[in-house]
Order: C-alpha cells, then structure tokens, then sequence
C-alpha cells in the first residue's frame, strides 16, 4: 500500500511544518487520513480488528510525534481505535449471541477465539450498553450472572444477528472494515457539523444587550455570535486582539461584515474592561481531562481577569478537542514556541540574540510561546456539541469517546513492535 | 544672618503642620539648639517623644535644609522643668532689638532666648495646666508683641501661674495659598515668637505672667513696628478667622473638582470656543467612553503647524512641548512633567507684566492659557497636573512688593527645586530603596518602560547584583522595545516577550516591578494599560509587585475602574501593526459603522494586587497612600 504511505508522509509533512493549523482543520484530515489507511489495509483473516488496530496505531505514533501539541491528532486517532474497537466488539457480541443461540461453539477459528476470549466478558456488558439500555433493576437485584442477560440483547438485535449468524467469514471481516468506515465517516461528519451543533445552544446563553468578550479568532465563537444574532438578540462583542498572531483582528472584521456591534481592543486592556463585560465566550486548542484548557496565548489572562470580576468563562469545544489526557506542566509541556520575528523584527536585536558572539550565552532571549493554559476552576462552562457541560464533568464525556486501552497510544505501539 | 534663617522659618512650620497639627495648646521647646542649654538632654529629648501629641501616625515630616532648626513640639510634661538658672539666662540679649520690641514687662520676664530656630515657636502654643484660654483678653500687657499674618499675639500681664498661649494655629488652618508673607511679616513673626518665648520663660521662672492670646487688634495697635507695613495687618486681620471653620473649608476645597466630562454637551462648546486647536471627533466613538475626549489622532498637527505665526499667546517652548506630546515625542509621567516645567520656566522668563496689571494675576491666567493648550494635545497626567498647582500656588504666593524681576527669578527658582527634589532627588531615594528588594539570582519582570524602574535596574547592575530582566510588551506602543535596546546595550540579561504570554513567563519570575502614572488614594495603581493585568497575574502566582512611584505623582483622587477616568490613543493604531503586513484585515473596515477601535492608555490596578509601593518617603504598603497623601499632601506641594 504505497498510495497510504504518501499519503501519510504528506500529512506529516504539513503537520511538522505546521502548514496545518486549527483543530478542526488537523481532526478532519486526520479522520481522512486514517480513513484511507483503514480502507487500504489489507485484512487477514483472522483477527481483523487487531489487524485494523496496528495499523491505525502505526500511522498515528507517527502523526502525533510530528506535533505533539497538535492534541486533536491524537483525539481523532484515538477516536478512531475506539471505534474500531467498538465495531469489533458489537460484531462479536452478535457473533457471540449468535452461537449461544444456536449453541454452535467449535465451529470458530481457534485463534479467533482466544484472541477474544479476554474481551468476551467485558465485550458483553459493553456491547449491553452500547445499545443503550441499562441493565433492568431486576437483573441488578438478583445479580443473575451477565450471560444471562446476553441473550437478551443479541435477541433484540435478531436480524443483524441472524445475518451474521448466516455471514460467511470474508464477509465478516468485510463488514468489519466497512463498519468502521461507516462510523468513522459518522466521526468525519461530525467534526465538520460541530459548529453548528454548537451554535444551535447560543440562544440558550446570550440575551439581549449583553456585553460578551472574546480574544483571538476561532470558527467555533464566530458561529456561536452569529446563530445569536440570527435570533435577533443585538448585542455587543470585545475583541481582544489576541497578539503576537493577530487574529482577533480577522474575528472582528467577520463579526463586522455580519453587522454586530464589535469592539477592537489590545490584549492589555483586557483587564479594564472586562468589568462591563457579561461574559466571556472563548475558543480553545483542546480540552483535558481534569477541564483544563489548552487555548491561544493569553487566555489564562482572560480567565483570570474574568474570575476576578465574576464574569463567567464560557469555552467552546468540539468533542474533537475533548483530550483523554491530564496535564502535567501543561504550560510548558504542551507549548511550542513560535518564532522571535513575531515579537521583535529581525535584525533589530539579532546581535544580542547570537549564540556565537561574547560569552557564549546571549544576553537575549525572545519567549514567544503559542498556548496558555486555563485551569479548569477558571472555567464556569464548556459548551461542547452535546450540551454544557461543568469542567469536572469532562473526565465523565471523555469516557464515552475513548477506550482506556488506547490513552497512551505510543507506548502500547512500541511494546507491541 | 539671623533674619534670613527666620524668614525661612516663616515657611517651615507649615511643613510641619502637615500631618502633626494638633489643637491643644503646646509649650514652647526650650530644648533648642542652644548648645549650652542643659536641658537639652538626651532623656529630656526622648521623654518628649511619648507625650507629645504626634498623630499615631508617626511618619517624620519631610526633610529639607532647614529642618535641621525644627524641632517637634514637646509635650507640656518636659516642657516646663525645674528652670535652671542658666537656662534662663545664657541667651539673654542674643537679640537687643527684639527683646526691647517684644517685653517691657519686667526685664526679669524678658527673658529671650532668640534664636533664628525660634520658629518652631511657630507650630506650638503652650499653657500651663492652669489654663490660660480663660484670661479675659482685654487685659493688656503694657507692651505687646507684633501680630502678622500667620501669629497673632497679644502679650496679657497675669497672676503667676497663668498661661502663654501663642496663637499660630492660624497658618496651620489658613489654606496657604492664600498667605502672602511678605518681609515685614516675616519680621513680624519672628518678633511674635520671640516675645512669646520670652513671655514662656517669663511664666517658667514665676515672674508676672505673660499671656499671648489671639487679638490681632491689640498687638497692631499697641505696638506697630518700624517695619511693619500695612499691608501686613491687613493680611494679618483677613486671615484672622475661625480656625475650625477654616479647617472645614479646606478640606471641602481639597476634594478634587469633578473632571471635564465631555459628555455634557453644553461645556463641550464652552470649551471648543476657548481652544486654539480644533479636533475633529471621532466618528466611531465606543460608547462607554462618550464622557473622555475622543478626537481623531494627528489632525491637530497640520492645524497647529499653520497656525505657527498666528498664536502670538502662546510661547514658543509651551508650543513646542505641545506638539512633542502631540506626536508622541515626549511620553512618560516624568518625562512630560519636566518637559512642561521647563516650558514654563522659559515662559515665565519672557514674560513682562502687562501696564495696569498684577504678575500674579496674569501669569496665573497665562498659565492656565497654556495649560488648557497642553490638554488640548493631550490630557495632563495627574504628575503633570499636581506640578501645576505647585506652580499656581507659587505665583499666587509672590508677595506685591516684589519687583518682577525678582519674582520671575523666585519663580525661576521654585520651579527649579521642584524638579530637582520631587522627580530627580525622588527618583533617586527610589532607587536607593528598591535596590535593597534585588537579590542575587532574582528574576526582575517590569512592563512597559518607566523611567524609576529602568534606573533601579541599571543601579543594581552597577552595584553587581547577578539578576535577569524580563520585559513584557504589549501593542500598540511597544515602550519596551526602547527599554529593551538599553538595558542590552548596559550588559543586563533580558528576555523579551509580549503581555500574553506573561502566565507563562511568570513562572520564572521572583519579582515584579511596575512603573506608575499616578497612585490614587484608594491604593489604586493609575498607570499604562496592562500594567492590571501583570499585577493580576503575578498575584495569582504569588510574586511581589512593587509599584516605583514619586510622590509627588499620589492624588487624592478614587477610582475603581478603569472606564470613568482614561485616556483614549490613537484608533488607527489597533487596527495596523506594523511590520506585519500579512495582518491587514481591517484595511478598508474601519469605516464600519459597527466597528469601533478602542485604544485605552491608562489602567487602574486594584490596591490588593500590589504588595508594596517604593515612594521617596520609603516604602509603604497601598493602603498607607491615602496617609501620605493627607499628611504630606500639602507639605510637597507648598515646600
């Protein structure tokens, strides 16, 4: 498969040159990307998902070294084996439903079976809860053993389960790879769609003659203003500028052209007007799992002026930005530092900045780093596409996205190589 | 040799009434300066100190030259012991004019200790515990003691045991920009001092007492002296009022006049008729700031330049200083505040009084006719504004009787000192502070660029301390860029970066250092927008803010945000950044009518983000401000 290959190395290549920016931008391709190493594996016979499962992992230890700070790469790759994983299993639960109807236990391949054996178990409760209904009371009560509520659910799904049972094994393993398709074009459709998911709760939040600041630019807010505005609700909006990139300036000229009451002002004024302010409604780069906020450089500021006025911070996140890590030193660890042009023009200062020249060390050093972070208690509100949320609460969501096993997806890829 | 001391010391007790005025009566200090006094002892001087009635607030008055002759009342305790024969006799007929002008009574009571330090006698009134406010003040002494403007005395002859009571609360009360001391009041009042000392020693010794009260009548008709002119005992008997009442008055005169609001349309026309410059206004004014001053940028410049051969009111150096605050030349509380002064010093040095008219007057008036120019450039800063009213106050005290070459040169003079003491001297106590707070090893951050700051740190580098220096920046005007260029060029390690990224570069910092425009009397921080926002940070991490601030920049004034008082830059210069050509998204749009462009130039930090201001009085936690401003408030502006 020489084709994913190139492919690949592509996408590499924009993400190490960071020709790629935005999560969004970075979580889509990602998803096609992947999409297309997933259509051109080729599956053996047996095993496929754990066949599928190397695959993706390869590709994505690759595509979150080339940028590591880029967390939506991970979040899609991840999202991705999770799926994967879920297909796999609801395969099998019917597979599994199938034989405990039809009681047929030998005809399966043995490797396949111990390949799956481990997952069996817990593959059956995952599978009673990925259609979405609770163990009944009744069975919690009499705590009757979890087989016997597996007929049940592989008897509500009789058709899929029928066809399956009937299935041939290519045509398994071709379902498989075509469901996992099928979700992850649900995935790709999904982060294409979040804004307006998004935006649909703006007149939840904003009310009439309401002040709101933002800083830099992201698409998510400019839908979010305008899905308001289209309700009729007029308000005013701040734009801080959001230095050294400047994008604030992009924010307002949009709002502008959309007829909104914008207010340009300068990163440093921030703090003297956020006391008129009713809310502050903000991008960000990805959300941890303790609620922090990795955002644009400047953001910890904002939050904190808004805490300090009791503003509240409200942070608009796709759930392709909803990150399965914690952070540890997230300030520094989850950065890059851009370069010193933004700040000072080259040639100004170059002199001073020579490692070569005097005594070894320069006497200046320019810091021009690209992310803040936000602890969660600065944050009052996530607003994701499916619903508000609290920061303590994003562990919780996290879990519905991802795998456990997939969390730490290097590592697992290195010990299995 | 001697008149000139005291005619100083005219002035300084009004130093010391700043801040330590009390309304009980005080006893003369003979603990004075005379060396062969034996009461002037060590235990005797440091008794004094518990009992005298300093305000608890025990910060020492402001040092000048002269000080080294005051001396802080002394309670009535020490005040009065045992007299020893020496005391009462070694200064006798120091001053052979004075004692004969000041006591016939008997020659035993006229006792003077004159001294050129007798001004402290100034400050103080002393009684016995007998009480002499109830001596009926028709009781005449023989002779009396001269009354002047600031003392009015009137020496009563009693039984023994009965009160001295200089009556000088008078020029503690007064507000001084009203007194006119000219050299014949001086005289007066030392003369009153003297005689009231004398009158004191007179009551120690238990000879007939003497008692001063307030009666300028008498003293003016019993005994005039040769020098004395009229105008003197008029002064003397306009300043004579309730001292309470005075009181009450100041400090409702102390309140600051609300500011111009420019959105009150009607002054707003007033005051285009009296401007020289005519200001487009903005059109895409932002709505919370329709009440400050909101012109288009740079079209006053073509407008004054045209306007060059037209504005004979104007002096050339006031005009030049205009157009450098107009064009940004000249930015900076200190910078600009020097700037004008000496503007004003040139002005003030051209000028003639016009036939038929006072130089107080008018050049009050033409000052002010600058002045209200210069805001026209740009509004004053609060340095700025507190250095006029020192200098209003300065021409409105030039006695008539001085001729104008004279005053000019007083004035020359007095604006001089004042630059010296209150920025240059000011700055440099600053330095001599703030040094002692920079460690080895310290990580410095400051933002923007203020002049203390930048000497603090190029003084603790010449002093060899090891440390780093982090300069944040921030948009439009990027101050630091210059402050940055300097301090590399002195040898000092730096890093440079932008007020965004201050969360994360505060990690690595150990101590901050803010510049301030102003320090309010809330403790609030008045100074270049963002400086909030590091202070903000820095607390949030637990690092020290020290605010470097002359005093002479505090006002009395409150404010909570940042919006009822600012200043508002230049639009256009949020909306282009230059030297990034690839961010011009906002070519063509500013004539949006939904597009406003705020460009504030000021911010209030809260007094709680601040953990020490570094003032020329030392350094004082925020909310010791209000009681720098109340106790040396006066004292700085009036020197």
């Amino acid at each position: 498969m020489p084709d994913t290959q190139v492919l690949v190395n592509d996408f590499l290549n924009k993400l190490k040159k960071r020709k790629i920016e935005g999560s969004q931008a970075t979580a889509r391709q990602t998803a096609e990307l992947l999409r297309s190493v997933i259509s051109q594996q080729r599956v053996p016979y047996t095993n496929q998902a754990g066949a599928l499962i190397d695959a993706v992992k390869a590709v994505g230890e690759q595509l979150i070294a080339a940028n590591p700070v880029e967390l939506a790469v991970g979040n899609i790759v991840r999202r991705v084996l999770h799926i994967i994983r879920e297909e796999d299993l609801s395969l099998t639960t019917a597979a599994i439903g199938g034989l405990n109807l039809s009681a047929v236990s030998d005809d399966e391949n043995d490797d396949d079976r111990d390949g799956d054996s481990t997952l069996s178990a817990a593959a059956v409760a995952a599978a009673a809860r990925s259609t979405l209904r609770p163990p009944s009371l009744q069975t919690l009560l009499e705590d009757t053993p979890v087989s016997a509520a597996v007929p049940q659910t592989s008897s509500s799904g009789g058709d899929s389960e029928g066809k399956s049972k009937s299935a041939d094994k290519s045509s398994r393993s071709r379902k498989l790879k075509h469901d996992v398709i099928e979700a992850v074009n649900e995935l790709i459709q999904d982060i294409v769609t979040c804004h307006e998911q998004i935006a649909e709760q703006a007149v939840e939040h904003i009310h009439q003659n309401e002040v709101i600041l933002t800083l830099g630019s992201s698409r998510t807010v400019l839908e979010f203003l305008f899905a308001a505005k289209e309700k009729k609700r007029s308000f005013r909006v701040f734009v801080a500028e959001g230095a050294p990139r400047y994008q604030g300036h992009l924010l307002a000229k949009e709002l502008v052209a959309r007829g909104l009451q914008t207010t340009l002002i300068t990163d440093s004024a921030v703090f003297a007007m956020i006391s008129r302010v009713n809310m502050v409604i903000v991008g960000a780069h990805a959300v941890m799992a303790n609620g922090g906020v990795i955002a644009p450089v400047g953001m910890n500021l904002v939050a904190l002026a808004a805490q300090k006025h009791a503003v509240p911070f409200v942070v608009l996140a796709g759930s392709h930005k909803l990150c399965p890590l914690y952070p540890h030193n997230p300030e520094v660890l989850l950065n890059e530092l851009r370069s010193p042009s933004e700040l000072l023009d080259f040639g100004e200062f170059s002199d001073c900045m020579d490692f070569g020249s005097g005594s070894g060390s320069p006497l200046l050093h320019v810091v021009n780093p690209a992310f803040d972070y936000v602890p969660p208690k600065l944050v009052s509100l996530f607003i994701t596409d499916t619903g508000g949320h609290n920061p303590s609460y994003m562990y919780r969501l996290i879990a519905d996205y991802y795998s456990a096993d997939d969390l730490v997806v290097q590592r697992r890829a290195t010990a299995g190589n | 040799m001697d008149s000139r001391r005291s005619s100083r010391a005219v002035i300084d007790p009004k130093v010391r009434q700043v801040g330590f005025f009390t309304s009980a009566p005080l006893p003369p200090d003979r603990t004075q300066s005379d060396p062969p006094d034996p009461i002037r002892s060590p235990p005797l001087a440091d008794a004094s100190s518990p009992g005298n009635s300093l305000s608890p607030v025990m910060i020492p008055p402001p040092r000048h030259p002269s000080d080294s002759l005051l001396r802080l009342p002394h309670s009535p305790s020490d005040a009065f012991p045992p007299p020893s024969p020496t005391t009462t006799t070694t200064s006798l007929g120091d001053f052979s004019d004075d004692v004969t002008a000041a006591s016939s009574p008997p020659p035993a009571a006229a006792r003077v200790r004159g001294r050129g330090s007798s001004v402290k006698q100034q400050g103080a009134a002393s009684s016995f515990p007998g009480g002499g406010f109830e001596v009926p003040p028709s009781v005449k002494a023989p002779s009396s003691v001269p009354a002047s403007g600031l003392t009015t005395v009137s020496v009563v002859k009693l039984p023994p045991g009965i009160s001295v009571e200089v009556q000088s609360d008078r020029a503690l009360n007064s507000k001084p920009l009203k007194e006119k001391t000219s050299k014949a009041e001086r005289r007066a009042i030392q003369e009153a001092q003297r005689a009231a000392k004398a009158a004191a020693k007179a009551e120690g010794i238990k000879t007939p007492a003497v008692t001063a009260l307030a009666n300028a009548k008498s003293a003016k008709s019993t005994k005039p002296s040769p020098q004395r002119n009229d105008s003197a005992v008029v002064v003397a008997a306009s300043e004579k009022k309730g001292g309470d009442r005075s009181v009450e008055k100041d400090r409702k005169k102390d309140v600051p006049h609300p500011r111009m609001q420019y959105d009150d349309k009607s002054r707003v026309q007033k005051l285009k008729k009296r401007s020289v410059v005519k200001p487009t206004e903005a059109r895409n004014r932002v709505e919370l700031f329709r009440h400050l001053p909101q012109y288009e940028h740079g079209t006053q410049l073509p407008v004054l330049q045209s306007k060059f051969f037209q504005l004979d009111t104007l002096h050339p150096a006031v005009y030049k200083v205009g157009l450098q605050y107009l064009s940004g030349d000249i930015c900076g509380g200190n910078a600009r505040c020097i700037a004008m002064l000496q503007a004003f010093q040139e002005a003030i040095r051209d000028y003639s009084t016009p036939p038929a008219k006072t130089l107080s007057r008018d050049l009050t008036a033409k000052i002010s006719s600058y002045v209200s120019f210069l805001i026209d450039c740009r509004p004053l800063s609060v340095s700025m504004g507190n250095a006029i009213r020192f200098l209003k106050s300065q021409i409105a005290k030039i006695p008539i009787s001085l001729s104008e070459s004279e005053a000019k040169a007083t004035l020359h003079s007095d604006i001089e000192r004042f630059i010296n003491e209150k920025i240059i001297l000011a700055d440099r106590v600053i330095v001599k502070h703030a040094v002692t707070k920079i460690r080895d090893g310290d990580v410095l951050l400051t933002y923007g660029s203020s002049s203390a700051v930048e000497m603090i740190l190029q003084h603790a580098h010449e002093l060899g301390k090891q440390f780093r220096v982090v300069i944040v920046d921030s948009r439009p005007k990027h101050e630091g860029k210059l402050l940055l260029r300097r301090l590399v060029r002195k040898g000092l390690s730096c890093t440079y970066t932008h007020i965004n990224a201050i969360s994360y570069i505060m990690h690595e910092v150990t101590r901050v250092f803010l510049g301030a425009s102003s320090v309010l009397s809330n403790g609030t921080v008045y100074s270049r927008v963002g400086t909030a926002c590091v202070a903000m940070v820095a607390y949030g991490f637990h690092i020290p803010v020290l605010v470097c601030c002359e005093a002479y920049k505090f006002h009395e004034r409150v404010q909570l945000d940042s919006i009822c008082s600012n200043e508002l830059g230049d639009p256009d210069s949020i909306s282009k950044v230059p030297g990034r050509e690839d961010i011009n998204h906002l070519d063509g749009w500013d004539k949006s009518e939904n597009l406003q462009l705020l460009n504030l130039i000021y911010d209030a930090t809260p007094s709680d983000y601040v953990s020490l201001i570094i003032t020329d009085y030392g350094m004082i936690p925020p909310t010791s401000v209000p009681v720098i401003v109340r106790e040396y408030g006066r004292g700085q502006l009036w020197i």
